[in-house]
């Protein structure tokens, strides 16, 4: 019963803070918008018995990204301006409604391979032998620092004066 | 009524529609960010949710959805690092008036 009571508050803040990051006018309140809807995505993985996703969700989405993108707003001065609509608002909305209809019909339409058995808890370990195990994902997991290594110097030298 | 794939598939399809209708909608390339960052945490609630009611032993979904995270902070760091040269340059952020490589 807390499970749904849970789930039900926080896809109602989600959505709440999605709809007010595309909506509000001052690019500074989306941007802490932004950081309630990522707050409501920790905890609807809490919800699905993801904690180590939850609290990775808090550091990199809620420490690191939303204060990149709040150090963004800062240093383009379009506070005042706000974030006004293009051209292609209205049917950017069609296609929007279209795609979450057409979406919601295939989901509950399908038959889902549902598992009865009770998921892990906790999942750390699990996902540490799942990464760094035998038939793992060691290279990927490999990959990814190269990625984020060429992202950084990439960045710098984008960004450095001339 | 209990909780189950659908109600998490569906909050998902919900947060990646409102993350694309900005994405397609907004002019401030702030803004634009934001929304990409709401499409790709939909993705991952999606992801985490087939992986819980699906196959709950293997957590492939989780493993995926830290990937995830990885090449979304990586595109936010090189999105943010072009528009902050583009700002320098042109003074603005608004995606309709960069035409530079159009003609």
């Amino acid at each position: 019963m807390g499970l749904e009571i849970s789930f039900w508050a926080l896809a109602a803040v989600g959505v709440i803070a999605a709809l007010a990051v595309v909506s509000v006018r001052n690019v500074f309140h989306a941007a802490l918008s932004l950081i309630m809807c990522f707050l409501a995505v920790s905890g609807i993985f809490i919800t699905l018995s993801a904690d180590f996703l939850a609290a990775v969700q808090v550091l990199v989405y809620v420490g690191a990204i939303s204060v990149l993108i709040i150090i963004g707003v800062m240093l383009t001065r379009e506070v005042q301006r706000g974030s006004p609509s293009n051209k292609l608002r209205f049917p950017a909305f069609i296609v929007a409604i279209l795609f979450l209809g057409v979406v919601v019909f295939a989901v509950t339409s399908t038959q889902w391979p549902i598992s009865s058995i009770s998921p892990l808890e906790p999942t750390t370990a699990a996902l540490g032998l799942k990464l760094f195990g035998k038939d793992g994902f060691i290279l990927p997991l490999e990959i990814a620092p190269v990625l984020l290594l060429a992202a950084i110097l990439g960045a710098i030298v984008i960004i450095r004066e001339k | 009524m209990s909780l189950g794939l659908e109600h998490y598939l569906i909050l998902s399809v919900i947060l990646f529609s409102i993350g694309l209708y900005g994405a397609l909608s907004k002019r401030n390339a702030i803004v634009i960010l934001m929304s990409i960052e709401i499409m790709l945490n939909a993705v991952n609630i999606a992801m985490v949710a087939f992986s819980r009611y699906i196959v709950p032993l293997l957590l492939t979904g989780q493993v995926f959805a830290i990937f995830v995270m990885v090449v979304a902070a990586a595109e936010t760091a090189v999105g943010l690092a072009i528009i902050m040269a583009i700002y320098r340059g042109r003074e603005t952020v608004d995606v309709t008036e960069i035409n530079l490589m159009k003609w």
